[in-house]
This record gives C-alpha cells, sequence and structure tokens, in this order.
C-alpha cells in the first residue's frame, strides 16, 4: 500500500487540529511551537501515525521535527 | 485569636448541579430546589466549551475544568481580573479531590485492554493524578506560590481552606486561591460507592429523616479566594466574611464508619471553635456534613451535642447535600461557600426531604423551607461548617459573615 505525501499531510493536519489549533493555521512551514503544539502532543501524533501507516516515530525522531512540514516528510518517506 | 494574621474571603466560585455560579447555588438552595435527578447530582449545565479552549479541555479531567471555572468565577469575583495584587510567589493554590481524574483512568484503561498498554495517551497521568487541578489553576492564572492538592476523602476541600488559612496566617502566603473540586459520576465511580453501601438505593437525599438510605453522589467544585486581612483592607477588597476557626481530628478506627460516639468529631468541633476564639452560644448556624447515610447522620448528631452542649438543640443545622448530593471531595468547599452566602443573607437555608426525623435525631435540622436567621450574637455572624469522610477525618470551620 503507498500513501501520497498530499493523503499524509491532509492526516496529520485532521490530527493537529483536534489537539487545539485552527486547520487553517497548520500549514507545512508553520512551526510546533507556533501552533503550541508540544511534546505531550507529538507522542499522540506518533501514536495515530503508528495505527494509521504502521511508521514508528521514536522520541529522537520527533526531537529533530520543527515543523508540520517536517513530520510529514518523515513519515511519507518511511510509509514509501 | 492572640495576633494570628487573619484571614479573609474575598472572592468566591462554584459550579454545582444547581448551576455554574456560587449565586444559584445559595439562591436555589434557599428557594427549595432540588439539583439533584435520576439519583445524581450532575452539573448538567456546565458545558466545558463556554469556559475552555479545545486545547484546555481536552488536557484537564472533568474534575479540573470544573476546578477551573470556579477558580475563574472567585478572581474575578475577587477582582483579580487584570494583574494580580501580591507577588505572584505569595500566591499559593490548592485545590483538594477526593479521587482525582477517575474518568481518565477509565479510558485509559479500556485502552490499554483495547489496544495495548503502548497506546495510552501521554495525558493520562498529567490528567488523571489529583494534584491535576491545582496544577491547572496555578498555571491559568500565574499563581508562583505553593501549590498542591490535598486528599481526604470527603474531608478535602474543608482541608483545603483550613490548610489554606495557616498558609496566611503563619505568614508563607498572602493569598490562597483554594477550594475542592470532584467528577466521579462514573460507571466505576457509582459501581464502588455502591459496593461499599453507601448510596442511597432510591437515589433521594433525605438527611436526619428516618427514611434515609445512603448518600447521592454529586459532581462540582468550590473555590475561594483567601486573603490575609490587613492586605486586603489595603487594597480596597470587597471582603465577604473571614475563615475564623479551623480544627481537624481522626477517629483513628473504621475504614469507613465514623465513632459511634462523635468524640473525635467534636474536638474537631471544638478545636475550630478555639482557634477562632467562639463559644457555641455565638454560633448563629451550622452547615451540617448531613450526608443522608444511617451512620454519619446518627453520629454527627452526637457530635454536636458534645460539641455545643445545650446550644445543639437551639441552633439551627442544615444540610447542603440535600439540595445537591455529596461532591465527597468538593463537598467542604462547596459548603463553606453556601454557608458563606447564608450568613450574609441572614437566611438559613432548608434540609430538603426531611420529613420525620430519625430516632434520637432530635435537634433543629430546618425542615421544609427557608427561614430567617437569628443572629445570636453582636458583630460578624458565625457559623460552623462540618465536613467528616472516610478514613475517620474530622474538620470543623468556624466562617464569618460581613460585619
Amino acid at each position: 500500500m503507498s500513501v501520497t505525501k498530499e493523503q499524509v499531510q491532509e492526516r496529520v493536519v485532521e490530527a493537529l487540529a483536534s489537539f487545539g489549533p485552527d486547520a487553517d493555521t497548520i500549514t507545512s512551514s508553520a512551526t510546533f511551537e507556533e501552533l503550541d503544539i508540544d511534546s505531550l502532543d507529538l507522542v499522540e501524533l506518533a501514536q495515530i501515525v503508528e495505527d494509521e501507516y504502521g511508521v514508528v516515530l521514536k522520541g529522537e525522531d520527533m526531537k529533530e521535527l520543527n515543523t508540520v512540514g517536517d513530520v510529514v516528510e518523515l513519515i511519507s518517506t518511511r510509509a514509501a | 485569636m492572640g495576633d494570628k494574621r487573619r484571614v479573609v474571603i474575598t472572592g468566591m466560585g462554584a459550579v454545582t448541579p444547581l448551576g455554574v455560579g456560587a449565586l444559584p447555588l445559595y439562591e436555589r438552595w434557599a428557594a427549595g430546589v432540588v439539583g439533584i435527578e435520576d439519583g445524581m447530582g450532575a452539573c448538567r449545565s456546565f458545558d466545558p466549551a463556554e469556559h475552555l479552549s479545545l486545547k484546555e479541555a481536552r488536557r484537564m479531567d472533568r474534575f479540573s475544568q470544573l476546578g477551573v471555572v470556579a477558580s475563574d468565577e472567585a478572581l474575578a469575583h475577587a477582582g483579580w481580573n487584570d494583574e494580580k495584587p501580591y507577588d505572584p510567589f505569595r500566591i499559593s493554590t490548592i485545590l483538594a479531590t477526593g479521587i482525582g481524574g477517575i474518568s481518565t483512568v477509565e479510558t485509559n484503561h479500556d485502552v490499554m485492554r483495547q489496544k495495548g498498554a503502548n497506546r495510552i495517551s501521554p495525558l493520562g497521568i498529567p490528567m488523571y493524578m489529583p494534584n491535576a487541578g491545582a496544577a491547572a489553576i496555578s498555571m491559568r492564572h500565574g499563581l508562583q506560590g505553593q501549590s498542591f492538592g490535598i486528599v481526604s476523602a470527603c474531608t478535602s476541600g474543608a482541608h483545603a481552606i483550613g490548610l489554606a488559612a495557616r498558609m496566611i496566617q503563619y505568614g508563607d502566603a498572602d493569598a490562597v486561591v483554594a477550594g475542592g473540586a470532584e467528577a466521579t459520576l462514573t460507571e466505576f465511580g457509582f459501581a464502588c460507592f455502591r459496593a461499599v453501601q453507601a448510596l442511597s438505593e432510591k437515589g433521594i437525599s433525605r438527611p436526619f429523616d428516618v427514611q434515609r438510605d445512603g448518600f447521592v453522589m454529586g459532581e462540582g467544585a468550590g473555590v475561594l479566594v483567601l486573603e490575609e486581612a490587613e492586605a486586603a483592607k489595603a487594597r480596597g477588597a470587597n471582603i465577604f466574611g473571614e475563615i475564623a476557626g479551623y480544627g481537624s481530628t481522626s477517629d483513628a478506627g473504621h475504614l469507613t464508619a465514623p465513632d459511634p460516639t462523635g468524640r473525635p468529631a467534636a474536638t474537631a468541633l471544638t478545636l475550630a471553635m478555639h482557634d477562632a476564639g467562639v463559644t457555641p452560644g455565638e454560633i448563629s448556624y451550622v452547615n451540617a456534613h448531613g450526608t443522608s447515610t444511617e451512620l454519619n447522620d446518627a453520629s454527627e448528631t452526637l457530635a454536636l451535642k458534645l460539641a455545643l452542649g445545650e446550644y445543639a438543640y437551639k441552633i439551627p443545622i442544615s444540610s447542603t447535600k440535600s439540595t445537591i448530593g455529596h461532591l465527597l471531595g468538593a463537598a467542604g468547599a462547596v459548603e463553606a461557600i453556601a454557608t458563606l452566602q447564608a450568613l450574609n443573607a441572614g437566611v438559613v437555608p432548608p434540609t430538603l426531604g426531611l420529613e420525620v426525623p430519625g430516632e434520637g435525631l432530635d435537634l433543629d435540622y430546618v425542615p421544609g423551607q427557608s427561614r430567617e436567621m437569628v443572629m445570636v450574637a453582636d458583630g460578624a455572624p458565625v457559623a460552623l461548617s462540618n465536613s467528616f469522610a472516610f478514613g475517620g477525618h474530622n474538620v470543623g470551620l468556624v466562617i464569618k459573615g460581613h460585619g
């Protein structure tokens, strides 16, 4: 099963929006800091991503991520 | 009183089965409204979305949500809307709870069984820990003095107020945001309290009545803003009353049953009166613990006779639990708020549901409807508010209204 980057983007935006920020502020270049997304939110996101795409994101992976685009890129690459 | 710093009440907030706000709690109770429906005291008019952002709401268990919303009202009532009147490190926070975030525990336990241990939410612990409510209030309002939860079952809220007063008296804080919150109206919560045979099978709260058969569980929160008296006066605060005395003891007896003699409970009440420097003859009203259980209402009656002597028969006594049920760890705080409003209105709200007192229950429990409060002494009116708990904890608070 292959998944497109657009599909991943859509799912990530949906997940992040469920944590609080308005969906229209969740752009590829938006930083987690700007969106008030913290480490607890990222653990929740990692659980959703693993359920959805079988991609395991560990703590060290998440530390490198600053923007929505970063996480979409990482998931798309690993899910491919 | 000696040279103790005095502790005044400058703000109140509540969310109860009678509505969102401290005023509906008192006004609706005094009007004879029962907030219990379907055998529980649920905060039906509380919608978290009206008070909290999505992010805030999903990071708080319901008990914390109730506590935070009560704190918002209390701080606004105290006129703390903009800048805090004290150094933030001199403002403490205590939010008591009997149980903590039980619905969060249940949800995550279900997730663990259904999807595995690695699917438990990272928000699980920070939401269900019993100190979560205190943490949420401290963060929301930028209060940087000491903050923590207090856990003593059904005396939690009263312990929070008593120990908050001590903090101010000792000089560790100039102000404390103190209260209690509880939200245990879940399948598991009901099952547990039913198992210990504490709940009314008929779902009716009728403290001191011959037909009483247990308490009705409720949920909610009560929060007070307490300030050192001179500092409060200096900033021109509205002063609604005073936490004048606090006393607390333990039965050191049975896990759930109160000491049948009422002696340890009476000692807590006596200590509270000594602390306040008042005698039974100066007390105009007693807000009873009055759970509607067979054991409490009997032992509390004995405790009142021991603590108040002949005045036990003269002072009107009523139970807030007759209108909202038993709010467990929030009860002491919510009832202190109801007591203060009753003192300041000069009205004794009734013990609803009481028709025929049980055997040996021969005090004036104010059945039927509200009556005018007879002020038995000059100066600020004085009330005693009782709280007793599983575990054998006993707390008496002496509360004064405005002078």
